[in-house]
Order: C-alpha cells, then structure tokens, then sequence
C-alpha cells in the first residue's frame, strides 16, 4: 500500500501537525518505505488469534486495576499551570474558539 | 574509584575512605572535561548535585533523627532526560519541552533520592525516546566513547555513554524497543530491561504505554541488582504496576551454572548478523557450557516480524499520547498563529523533530478509519503469536541468549537516511518488550575495530534475578566490562 500526497496530508491535518507542499513529498516517500516494512506483517495467517492489547494480559491475565473513587490529589494549581504558555485567572488562555 | 563497582563505592563511603562529597565532585569533574566531546549530559545542575551528597554524607554519619542509611547512598546517579525531576527541567530530548520544568518526581526520580542517590544531571536522549542512535536529539547527538565518530546507541544513548566514559557510576534508562539494551551494548555498559509491570512509569514521558519500561544502565550485574532493589516495586500511581512483595534482585549472584538451561534460538544467530558479533556471543555461550550449562537450540519463528509490528503498535500508542502536546498546558507554543487548530499545528510542526513527526503520522494512519483492521488489529495478534514463541521456549530452557545487537556502533549518519535500516537495527531486542519479558545485556568482548559487543539474555517474566546472576557469574570471570573505553582513558 502506498500513500499518495493528499493522503499524507489528511493524515497531517488528523495529526495536527503543519506539512508544508515542499515537505509533504519527502514525507511520503519515508511514510511509504516504513509502510513497505509494516506490510510484511500481513503475510502471516491470523485467523482464531485473540489480539493482544497489553502485556499484563499474556503472562498475568490481569485486569486494570481500580482505585477508590476519592480524591487523591491536594490542589495544586497554581505550580502546574506555572509551566503552562499562558494562563490567567487561573484559566489556560487559547485563541478564541468562538466569535 | 571512577571504576569501581556499587558495592566498592558502597564498602568506601561506609568506611569513610572517601565522602559523597569528594565521591561527587570526582563525577562532575569528568562531567566539566568530557561532556564538550560526548554530549552525553543535557542539564548538570552542580550545586543541587552536591546538596545532595552532603544530605547523604550527613545521613551515613547518623546523628538524631537521620534516617538510616542504605548501601547506594552517596552514590551518584543520573537520570535519562525522560524522567520528570522537580525543579531541574526535562526535556525528553525535544524542543517541545525544552524548558518545561515538572513541578513533580517520578517515582523511579522518588525511589532512588530515598535510597540517597545524588542526582548527578539529566542525559542526552533521542528525541521522546524514538531512535536508535541518540541522533534525534533536539540537543545534538551523543559520541560513543570508544570512537567519537560512531554512534553510542539510543533512545538511552547519554546514560549509557555516560557509564561507559566513567562520568557516573549508574544511571537510568527506559526501553521500549531496546532503548536500554542496545545503547549498552554499543557502549560496552551493562544495561537491564525489566518486565514490563516492574518498574512505575509514573513520571516517566510516555511514548508506548504498553511497551515502555524504565530499568538501570551500570557497568555489571551486580550493579543492576542493587539499582533495581531500590527502583523496583509496586506503585499505585502507575495501573499497569504489578502488585508483587518486593524482590531481592541479588539473591541469585550466586547462582549455580550446573544444569541451566540455555536456549539459543536459530533466528538471533542468522544471516545479517556481523560474524564478529556472532563469533563473541557463541564464546559466551561456550563458556557457559563450560561451567556446566547446557545449551538449546530453539526456534522464535516470528522473530522476522517484531519490528513490523512494533513500527505499528508504538507509533499508535505514540500518536495518542504524544497529542498532549498542543500548546496549552505546558510546552513549547508557536509564537503566531490564525486560530486554535493553526495553533495547535504550527506548535506541533516546531515542537518536534522529523522522527517523532514520522511515528505520530505512522501511527495516526494505522489507527484511521478503514486500516484500523488491517494494521493495528493484525499487529496485535502477530504480538500475541511472537508471545506464544517465547512461552514454548521458555517451557525448554530457563534463560535465552543471543547478540543484543546485528552490529557494534555504526558511524554518525550512516542510518539516517532510511529510518527502516535504522529500525531493524532493533530486531533483537523488539520482541522482548512485546511480549512485555525482561531482557539484559552485557559486554562480552570487542570486535577487531575495538567496538563492544553485547550479549543479550532474556528470562521469563519476573527471572531478572536469575539473569543478573547468570550475567554476574560471568562478570566475575572476565573484565570486559572493567575496560574503560579508549576515547576516554581514566
């Protein structure tokens, strides 16, 4: 399978990640030789194979575990949005989603 | 001292021969003359270095209310830039959080200030642990130290160089596709992937959930074994942390050779592999049956196939958790910008480099509407069936050995033209973190060039003890991992 260039930019736009035209060529080419790799997975016969999301599944048969609903955190607002690019009142600021 | 082992820093810091002050300076010493050269260290934070050691001086010399000291304390240790530490940034190796400064520890960070490590600094590190040469860096690549034009492996190359030039005694990783044990190998060190649910990722950058694995770079066995008594262990903050009573990871140093079962499975022994990395591994696995061990030829039959699946499951569970990084909580933001969503692209298209842009295409692909079937559920069956493999392996044989790696260190920019050559460099030590086994590497010998080659044995889930004494017995019959490397003489 390959991937054309509106699909790498759909895929791009999906992603939210800016491809400019110059590179979406270069894009490709590099997307579609890992797809080349990935697709020699699709040799093997899986019919009857249960998926296997998560690691704890094959040896432990684990569920997730739960925790009590409670709360566990203290407020810590004002440290974590000290890392944020812009905050005020103690709400993070984005662009104006609606007019 | 810069060579000793855990325990020799240990006995000397408990004697008093040397303080965790002078232990300290002796490591930023080598930091100030060497990092110019390897690039092996991303922050250094001297003086929050040494405060740490004089807390661990003033805690091994007792004293009211000093909490009793354990054998790593004053022992310096460095962090993989992808492990949150408070106050000192972390940056994964990424313009994105190339300020960001975590307002907490991770629990691996946590443990190892409990056990009175000193947090020496934070390491180079490919760019959100996506590489296998430490080139996708956003703060330039790490040198190997036995030949500074090659590469010293990645994602954890800076910890791994770090120990192998003698900087610092120990240091942590996370491998989620051999990021702990192909570095190691490269650089000569010794590195341990646990199982996965060992260790907490609390804290710990995410890239692959259901892969990624943080774990212990150190220059022997046994120095992994007292790493892991004071990083392992359960923690509620992590839900994939297993639940287990807490471990002694050296109670098997001495383990008796007699008997054991080694497997040697046909595919990590096959065309691709250099003869010279070859040749060192079946030495190791002769002096093996020399000491009574027995080997095993055994088949991992879908070997071939863990890099096209890990290339679809990790950039998947990377595409979903790298999306947090949009500009608003924390993290770098583009300075213009039309609106949200050209917010949201323009500070993703600066904040990464072109691997992570590559895997998080990948993976948004594989997981879209129409190839969710044919790429993400098939790969995950395939996954089941390669777990299936090691589970009939270990039915015959208690430990499996082979290279950690096809090559030793490759040349700076030889690989990273074609990411698929720089992926399969991986083949071996994929498949253990997709069936979530622990793995480890060793050095066990040079190739003519003088680069290290590293053997790689796995165990079944929760044998790292048993690993870390086979490793160690070996250890303790050669000193492949006592040489310093060339570039960075002691």
């Amino acid at each position: 399978m390959s991937l054309t260039l509106d699909q790498v930019r759909r895929v791009a736009e999906l992603a939210r990640i800016a491809v400019s035209t110059d590179e979406a060529r270069a894009v490709a080419e590099q997307l579609n030789r890992v797809l080349g790799l990935i697709d020699q997975m699709q040799a093997l016969d899986t019919r009857g194979i249960e998926p296997m999301a998560h690691p704890l599944d094959a040896h432990l048969a684990l569920p997730q575990r739960l925790r009590p609903d409670a709360v566990a955190e203290d407020d810590r607002r004002g440290e974590l949005q000290a890392v944020a690019p812009a905050v005020d009142g103690g709400l993070y600021l984005v662009p104006k989603v609606i007019e | 001292m810069l060579n000793a082992s855990l325990k020799e820093l240990s006995g000397a810091l408990a004697a008093k021969r040397i303080s965790a002050v002078e232990l300290t300076g002796l490591c930023l010493d080598r930091v100030r003359a060497l990092n110019g050269r390897l690039n092996a260290f991303i922050t250094v934070d001297e003086e929050r270095a040494l405060q740490d050691a004089r807390a661990a001086d003033a805690r091994r010399a007792g004293g009211v209310g000093a909490r009793a000291a354990g054998p790593l304390a004053g022992i310096p240790v460095a962090h993989k830039d992808i492990f949150c530490t408070r106050g000192l940034r972390t940056t994964c190796g990424s313009r994105m959080l190339a300020d960001f400064i975590s307002p907490y520890d991770a629990h691996v960070v946590e443990r190892l200030a409990a056990a009175g490590m000193v947090l020496l600094g934070k390491t180079n590190m490919d760019e959100f642990a996506m590489g296998s040469s430490n080139e996708t860096s956003h703060f330039g690549p790490v040198r190997n130290p036995w030949d500074a034009a090659r590469v010293p492996g990645g994602s954890s190359g800076g910890s791994a160089a770090a120990v192998a030039a003698r900087m610092v005694p120990a240091a942590t990783g996370t491998d989620t596709g051999g990021s702990i044990r192909q570095p190691a190998a490269l650089t000569g060190v010794s590195g341990l992937k646990p199982t996965y649910g060992a260790v907490s990722r609390y804290g710990m950058v995410a890239f692959a959930s259901s892969l990624d694995q943080g774990g212990p770079l150190a220059k022997s066995a046994e120095d992994l074994a007292l790493l892991m008594n004071a990083m392992a262990g359960f923690d509620a903050r992590d839900s994939t942390s297993v639940e287990r009573p807490a471990e002694d990871y050296t109670r098997e140093l001495g383990l008796d050779l007699a008997g054991l079962r080694i497997g040697l499975p046909r595919e990590y022994f096959a065309e691709g592999v250099e003869p010279e990395v070859l040749a060192r591994v079946r030495e190791a696995a002769a002096w093996f049956e020399s000491r009574g061990a027995r080997t095993v030829e055994l088949a991992l039959p879908n070997t071939a196939l863990a890099v096209p699946v890990y290339y679809v499951l990790a950039p998947a569970e990377a595409s979903s958790n790298l999306s947090r990084f949009d500009g608003v909580r924390y993290g770098h933001r583009a300075r213009e910008y039309a609106d949200l969503n050209d917010m949201y692209r323009r500070t993703r298209a600066e904040g990464f480099g072109a691997e992570v842009k590559r895997r998080i295409l990948i993976g948004t692909y594989v997981l879209s509407h129409g190839y969710y079937d044919a790429y993400y559920l098939q790969a995950q069956k395939v996954r089941r069936l390669i777990a299936r493999d090691f589970a009939e392996a270990f039915a015959r044989c208690d430990l499996i050995m082979g290279p950690t790696a096809p090559s030793t260190a490759f040349a700076l920019g030889a690989k990273t033209d074609d990411p698929v050559q720089m992926y399969l460099n991986d083949i071996f030590t994929i498949p253990a973190p997709l069936a979530g086994l622990p793995g480890l590497s060793i050095p066990c010998g040079f190739d003519r060039a003088g680069l290290p080659v590293g053997l790689q044995i796995m165990g079944t889930y929760f044998a790292e003890a048993k690993m870390l004494g086979a490793a160690h017995r070996y250890q303790q019959a050669t000193d492949w991992h006592l040489r310093a490397p060339r570039e960075t003489p002691l």
